[in-house]
């Protein structure tokens, strides 16, 4: 066989140079062939998506209805519980659309941190049989989290819209700046915490705990005031909000919460959107850490799973 | 070995080392955190594996179980990275190491086949272009719309493999799942790997049938612990596994003949087989002179005793390809052999040989009645024939061609 011989018609010729499959010794791969392999592997995320969305809701006579009654019913205990028994609704306006456009951002969050943990568990069988970048898994877990968002996004305004009063309003752009927050900072953890998962099963579980926890560490059901006044403006309240959950749900409040923006008697934190900018740019950088985490530890999830 | 201008994969001095740690829970790291060094079992899975791949070529990678084929397909396939040394690769990928490993059993048929496209590197028009031929290789049919748990798991290999071969790869990477589905199906697949053949494309295969290997592959690659034994020849990479396989049997045996007691152990080399001598009918060697259609064989077997012992003796005839042609033992014949110690020739006699391959192998070996070795001469000798002038196969006959009108009675 020689370099110049013509292979025979229909002979399949594959140009293109040799590129290295894998990584030996432990090294990562960099973070721009992991965008770009992504990016390569679009088509594979959206189906995933959809594979997720359409096989949870499946032979359910309800469907997609189910991921809007868990947050309802959430509503519910908040609104009867707190504002009423505990009797909070008296000083938050409109307390029913505080606590959901609080509840929507929190189950943002959550589900992408909760399901992206055991995205490349439950997707083992993938990850030991074919070759795609990883990432896709916690990945497609946080497009499930941002439709079922978008869901619940559609009835915030609907209520808005029904309480008569549509957030129409320049603070509304702090919407889109809280979804990003909370997407890049939820896909951070999901990416380190899915990775880690796969090594120490009991990841999954003590992260169902922390959220648990951190959901009352962010002003959901209680507004920002309640804090203001326990901590007086102390450190602990700056530590309070240094959480960037937390500046996103005070965005998202700022933004959809009509009758808290226009009520002086909110208390509403000094440079919101600067500490939001700030958790942004904080958020990017802990995403690339978690990616180059994520790289290393892969390489030994075939054999790990 | 035979490696072509432009390779499509190189292998460069590959190993894989798998730590198998016992301790898993956090109790059990932070418990045993000092010792965790001596928790750690290290196994070498692959040791310093070199090869290319040319285009076009198929090439079987074959060794006993737990020998690392598997393993380095999945290392050639990136879902395994290698310890030390690096794989380069080039083209489109398939891998087919386990059929349907994307299917989600909720989902149809349909959407399961545009999502395992989507994982095998196809986008949706790709996959909208050969969904027909895809559901028609299959043989789905109308169930191509039901929910995939609904399926047999032969309709599920089926369609697995038929979304496998439609996503036009440049590599094929098959690993022993050619062997589920029905004779049919496996006839179809077979079809369809050669025809990849014609079309130059690479298929890297992976499977335990010597037939199937011998019958699709132009090279081999033998694998043992972990070590390239052999690259090269079809015919002889299969006889190199045979024989790793005839060593690992004698020292399983040696070792169960250990663990017995002496006076209820057969002893094992109570018969050696010396050698074996292939004559013609007047009794003078053959050597390497191709044997004629018809003529008279004697094989002879020449074998001492060492202990008292019931005894059969026979041998085996087999193509280069370890497809088995003809088998003769003593007991077949109705031969007695003498239980006393001493040298014995058992010689069979072949009349009238007609073998149609251009060269046998002769192999030779003694057991118990009830079938436990005693010893095994492999290979023992080879036969050369002289080729059948116009037919093909097993066996040659004398053969004469006619034609003339055909008359209906």
């Amino acid at each position: 066989m020689s370099s110049t011989a013509t292979p025979p018609p229909g002979y399949r010729t594959v140009n293109g140079p040799l590129e290295e499959v894998g990584r030996s010794g432990g090294r990562g791969r960099s973070t721009v062939a992991a965008v770009r392999e992504i990016l390569a592997h679009r088509e594979l995320l959206g189906r995933l998506v959809s594979r997720e969305l359409r096989a949870k809701y499946k032979n359910s006579s309800l469907g997609i209805l189910w991921s809007l009654i868990r947050p309802l019913a959430q509503l519910l205990i908040y609104y009867i519980a707190i504002g009423q028994f505990l009797g909070a609704a008296r000083s938050i306006p409109d307390f029913a659309i505080f606590v959901f456009t609080g509840l929507t951002v929190w189950g943002l969050y959550s589900e992408i941190v909760s399901a992206g943990t055991s995205s490349i568990l439950s997707n083992s069988g993938l990850v030991k049989k074919v070759y795609v970048p990883r990432e896709i898994f916690p990945l497609a877990t946080v497009g499930g989290a941002l439709f079922n968002f978008v869901v619940q996004f559609v009835i915030l305004i609907g209520a808005t819209i029904v309480a008569g009063k549509p957030p129409l309003h320049p603070a509304l752009l702090y919407a889109p700046m809280s979804v990003i927050l909370v997407v890049i900072l939820g896909t951070a953890f999901a990416l380190v915490l899915s990775a880690l998962n796969v090594y120490l099963r009991d990841v999954q579980h003590l992260v169902e705990i922390l959220l648990l926890v951190f959901f009352w560490a962010s002003p959901i059901v209680y507004s920002m005031g309640f804090v203001n006044n326990a901590l007086q403006g102390s450190w602990l309240e700056e530590v309070y909000l240094a959480n960037p959950v937390t500046l996103a749900i005070i965005g998202m409040q700022k933004a959809m919460w009509v009758a808290g923006t226009n009520d002086p008697a909110q208390y509403w934190p000094d440079y919101l959107l600067l500490r939001m900018v700030i958790a942004l740019v904080v958020s990017l950088v802990v995403l690339w850490v978690a990616q180059r985490v994520f790289s290393r530890l892969q390489g030994n999830f075939a054999q790990e799973l | 070995m035979s490696s072509s201008p432009e390779p499509l994969v190189v292998v460069r001095g590959v190993s894989k080392r798998f730590t198998m740690h016992r301790d898993k829970s956090v109790k059990d790291r932070i418990l045993y955190f000092r010792s965790r060094k001596q928790s750690r079992d290290d196994f070498w899975a692959l040791t310093d594996v070199s090869f290319e791949v040319g285009l076009g070529e198929t090439v079987g990678l074959i060794g006993h179980n737990g020998s690392g084929k598997s393993t380095l397909l999945k290392v050639i396939g990136g879902i395994v990275d290698p310890t030390t040394g690096s794989i380069l690769r080039r083209g489109r990928v398939a891998a087919l190491l386990e059929l349907g490993a994307g299917f989600h059993p909720d989902l149809s048929g349909r959407d399961n086949v545009y999502l395992n496209a989507a994982i095998l590197g196809m986008s949706s028009d790709q996959t909208d272009a050969v969904f027909d031929d895809i559901v028609e290789f299959s043989g789905i049919g109308e169930f191509i719309d039901s929910q995939v748990k609904f399926y047999s798991s032969g309709m599920y290999v089926r369609l697995a493999f038929a979304v496998a071969v439609h996503s036009d790869p440049d590599l094929l990477l098959v690993d022993e799942v050619l062997a589920v589905g029905d004779e049919p199906f496996q006839q179809k697949c077979m079809a369809k790997i050669r025809q990849f053949q014609r079309e130059g494309r690479t298929i890297v295969l992976v499977s335990h049938s010597a037939e199937q290997v011998a019958d699709v592959c132009s090279r081999t690659i033998v694998l043992d612990g972990g070590r390239v034994v052999h690259d090269g020849g079809v015919g002889e990479g299969i006889r190199v596994l045979r024989e790793g396989y005839e060593r690992d049997r004698i020292q399983a045996q040696e070792a169960a003949a250990a663990k017995l007691r002496p006076d209820e152990a057969v002893s094992l080399d109570a018969v050696r087989i010396l050698d074996v001598t292939v004559a013609g009918a007047d009794d003078r060697p053959v050597g390497s002179v191709p044997v004629e259609r018809g003529s008279d064989l004697a094989i002879t077997i020449h074998a001492e005793v060492r202990s008292p012992i019931d005894w059969i003796v026979g041998f085996t005839l087999e193509s280069i390809t370890g497809h088995m042609v003809y088998r003769l033992n003593s007991e077949g014949l109705g031969l007695d052999l003498p239980r006393a110690p001493g040298t014995y020739s058992v010689r069979f006699d072949l009349r009238d040989t007609n073998f149609g391959r251009d060269r046998l192998i002769v192999s030779a070996g003694a057991t118990t009645l009830d079938g436990t070795t005693l010893d095994l001469l492999n290979p023992a000798a080879t036969i050369d024939f002289r080729e059948d002038p116009s037919g093909a196969g097993f066996m040659q006959f004398d053969t004469v061609g006619t034609v003339a009108p055909f008359a209906a009675p």
